[in-house]
């Protein structure tokens, strides 16, 4: 119990050994971004491979290895965690709690995160390579035709789980127990909203995919047969158990990007967020449906035809929820006094592109449909929307949103705008070819294809390299903010932000709300 | 704190710093590592190479030993007053999510088994639009549970090593299912959940002798608890030995053997964990005098962990040795 006033500790122990939300925070989004640098980088040599066909850069196998590595740390090393660190510094200042509720698990959960992604990472040196059978690791790709380091995944799988279980936790506990007093569940900013349901999320589904790692590992090691055929088991076993973890975790991803964009284009509207509660149900409604939608990824697999039925209905439901979310956003700047800096410029991209995403994810979802899409790469640029310009752009909003009231200094606006503009192009040049070389039958995770994919192909991989190249923009202009922006020293850094959050100091003290705030009850929501 | 308080707020106590976080990370790390290399090098490698184990266990060592040091230190941190009531309930509500997410993992391993009996057996079997890969890969299999041939010996011959990539899966020759009526007393499980549902008596019984302030009845009746569960683990650890020493029952036997032991191996390692904590509450009240009668959270955390365990013997009771 310290003096009120006091900072962080000196050197490399405030990071080691913090138990402060804010630096923890930091941390996340720190390492996220490190991460989001990697996988990229493994995007550029897929792109670059596929720049034109025949085998150009990189043998087949090791191209196997960049798409499995490169989804893996994307989803669960750079927008899982950098989402973390976002709830992480936001969390406590928009609920007015003095920090999360179990600090010192906090920085735990946080620390386990690099060690196992090195483990991930150094599979790529090992024997036999990294795995190289996709993100989703389907058996028995994963274990009977697994590379020895298969066994390092399984285990730095265990640990990302073990640290997103924890998190979650922390998260549920903050929100429940440390709002200040007068603030009830539905005055609560949406963003926690959101939170709340993704840890819940998080809590159920990822033991389960614990589960699934440990029945390949007991499968690879141990003689069992859980998804051999040839002892009664079933590989197909593996995808319901994957997907019952993973359609559930594309929310766990998208939910977060929700609450932020009902925080930022609300601000720079200058209206309140227009259909607040159904905001809130409609999330709920999504995180329920997430759960019995699973098999949708599965329709090619040979389910019976109830199965295709259920699962195709159902996840059509989705698209109510996702719809009145979407309307709410547009209704929210109908006739409001609008104003396009960076943040709300990648809240309109978001907007625009993530509903394209939506759509395709309609279209896909349509099991007979689904038949000529499935494993092409209308896929790849479905998902690619929903998860850049879906999860990746808000949290650029976020992050150009925010960043004054984190560090006290203003960011460059010109280059944020720019970094905008070059990354909403370069995405779109990247991804939108990819719908029509999918339609037209080019498979994914392919290193080479038909020369009449050529064209689309190679401006696929011109729009990668630049959207990767605006992400180095991107890193010079936070760190030029931080080093030597404008300072800026209004509590309400934007004119339109509502929020506990723009009620401390700029830059936000080490501690805040050590005291709770008094909300107003006449407030409707903050 | 110096911090001028409202009136009525009892101040949220953050720790400054804590270096218990670095420590775990390192026993974990280091214990996952270890075994990750050992069991690799099982597999694929020279068996014996006994560095690995040793980093395992140093790693465990470190992590145990922090786990130690952490909950003696939130301990202390309680008894010293420095904990206030919207605290403790952050540690409800760390402990209820914490078992929700343990009761999802054993969601995973009994999904497995519903969708093997229910669905995916009955394809290999050659039953419905599923059923034609009887004929053209697993000829003459037939599906029933406990099964009792596995697909692979039902094809037979030196086609069967092939198709099982070099797998081999034999099935047990007796079951873990109910044989005979007439021998029902010998039967474990039985007696297992005869064990396992008093056990969750006696520990309520615990819980309101220390309500009543009564640490007598609190220390009988938690010994009892942790005693039952000393048995449970005595006779599953019997029932695995007669599972491989004399049924047939293994890792191998199929997938029957691997929904068995996975389901009732993680069921008793919750169960060495419950008993665990649950010894070491007795621990603590019996030589350092912990808790009170409003105030003993260690114990209804752990007694809540070992109601879990009880109801997870439930279904297992129900969906692997009775129906």
């Amino acid at each position: 119990m310290g003096d009120h006033a006091h900072g962080p500790a000196k050197g490399l122990s405030r990071w080691l050994f913090t138990t402060n939300h804010k630096d923890i925070g930091t941390m996340y989004l720190w390492f996220s971004f490190a991460m989001f640098i990697l996988g990229g980088s493994f995007a550029m040599i897929i792109r670059a491979e596929l720049f034109q066909p025949g085998m150009q850069l990189v043998e087949p196998g090791f191209f196997n290895q960049m798409t499995t590595l490169h989804g893996l740390v994307m989803v669960f090393g750079a927008i899982m965690p950098s989402f973390v660190g976002l709830a992480n510094w936001m969390i406590p200042m928009m609920i007015g709690a003095p920090d999360m509720a179990l600090p010192r698990m906090n920085n735990w959960s946080f620390w386990i995160l690099p060690p196992a992604f090195l483990m991930l990472a150094s599979t790529l040196f090992m024997e036999g390579g990294a795995p190289g059978f996709g993100w989703t690791f389907y058996a028995p790709l994963s274990t009977t035709y697994a590379p020895p380091s298969v066994t390092f995944f399984i285990f730095a799988i265990h640990i990302l789980g073990l640290s997103s279980i924890m998190g979650s936790i922390n998260i549920i506990a903050t929100v429940m127990n440390m709002r200040a007093p007068g603030m009830s569940y539905m005055k609560m900013p949406l963003f926690v909203w959101t939170w709340l349901i993704t840890a819940f999320l998080l809590v159920a589904v990822m033991p389960v995919l614990a589960g699934a790692v440990t029945m390949m590992l007991m499968d690879i090691h141990f003689g069992t047969s859980f998804f051999s055929a040839a002892g009664g088991g079933d590989p197909v076993l593996f995808q319901h158990i994957f997907w019952f973890f993973g359609h559930p975790e594309v929310y766990i991803i998208i939910l977060p990007a929700f609450g932020v964009v009902s925080q930022i284009i609300p601000a720079f509207s200058r209206k309140p967020l227009f259909g607040y509660d159904s905001m809130v149900y409609a999330t709920a409604a999504i995180a329920f449906l997430s759960f019995i939608v699973w098999a949708h990824h599965m329709y090619t697999v040979g389910m019976p035809i109830a199965g295709e039925l259920f699962f195709m209905y159902a996840t059509m439901l989705i698209a109510v929820p996702t719809g009145v979310k979407v309307f709410n956003w547009v209704t929210t700047m109908w006739r409001g006094s609008l104003s396009f800096e960076t943040p709300m410029l990648f809240c309109v991209g978001f907007l625009i592109l993530f509903t394209i995403g939506g759509f395709t994810g309609l279209m896909l979802s349509i099991a007979p449909a689904d038949f000529q899409y499935h494993d092409s790469y209308f896929v790849v640029a479905h998902f690619h929307y929903v998860m850049v310009a879906g999860a990746v752009f808000s949290m650029s909003a976020a992050v150009y949103y925010w960043l004054p009231k984190w560090c006290g200094r203003m960011y460059n606006e010109t280059m944020g705008k720019t970094h905008f503009w070059i990354s909403f192009i370069g995405f779109n040049i990247t991804f939108f070819p990819q719908h029509f070389v999918g339609l037209a039958g080019m498979p994914r995770r392919i290193p080479d294809y038909a020369l009449q994919f050529a064209d689309f192909n190679m401006m696929s991989s011109i729009g990668a390299f630049i959207y990767g190249a605006s992400q180095i923009l991107f890193l010079y202009n936070v760190v030029a903010t931080i080093v030597s922006g404008k300072p800026v020293s209004d509590d309400k850094v934007w004119d339109g932000a509502e929020g506990l959050e723009w009620t401390v100091p700029t830059p936000a003290p080490y501690h805040t709300f050590e005291v709770p705030p008094k909300i107003d009850p006449a407030h409707a929501h903050t | 704190m110096t911090a001028q308080s409202s009136p009525g707020h009892e101040p949220y106590y953050v720790p400054e710093q804590s270096k218990m976080a670095v420590f775990a990370t390192i026993g974990l790390v280091l214990s996952v590592f270890g075994a990750a290399t050992g069991i690799n090098d099982l597999t694929f490698g020279e068996p014996d190479q006994p560095a690995s184990w040793t980093v395992m266990n140093i790693g465990l060592l470190v992590f145990i030993a922090t786990l130690f040091i952490w909950f003696r230190m939130a301990i202390r941190e309680n008894i010293a007053g420095m904990n206030s009531a919207q605290l403790k309930k952050s540690y409800v509500l760390g402990m209820f999510w914490f078992i929700f997410s343990e009761f999802m993992f054993f969601v995973a391993f009994f999904g497995a088994l519903f969708y093997v009996r229910n669905l995916a057996g009955p394809w290999l079997g050659g039953e419905g639009d599923g059923g034609r890969m009887n004929g053209l890969l697993w000829e003459g299999f037939q599906f029933s549970w406990p099964m009792t041939q596995t697909p692979q010996e039902a094809v037979g011959g030196a086609g069967s090593q092939v198709i099982a990539n070099n797998g081999s899966f034999t099935s047990a020759r007796t079951s873990m299912a109910f044989a005979e009526a007439s021998a029902w007393y010998a039967w474990l499980p039985l007696w297992n959940t005869i064990i396992l549902l008093s056990s969750s008596v006696t520990v309520h019984i615990a819980h309101m002798g220390i309500l009543d302030g009564d640490r007598r009845k609190f220390h009988k009746w938690l010994g009892l608890t942790v005693l039952l569960g000393v048995i449970f683990l005595s006779l599953q650890i019997a029932e695995y030995y007669e599972a491989y020493a004399h049924f047939g029952l293994t890792l191998n036997s199929g997938i029957y053997g691997s929904t068995f032991f996975m389901l009732t191996g993680f069921h008793g390692f919750h169960v060495l964990m419950g008993t665990t904590m649950l010894g070491i509450q007795l621990l603590r009240s019996m030589r350092g005098g912990h808790f009170t009668s409003d105030d003993h959270f260690g114990f209804e955390a752990s007694s809540w962990y070992w109601h879990f365990v009880d109801v997870v013997w439930v279904f297992l009771f129900l969906f692997v040795y009775i129906l």
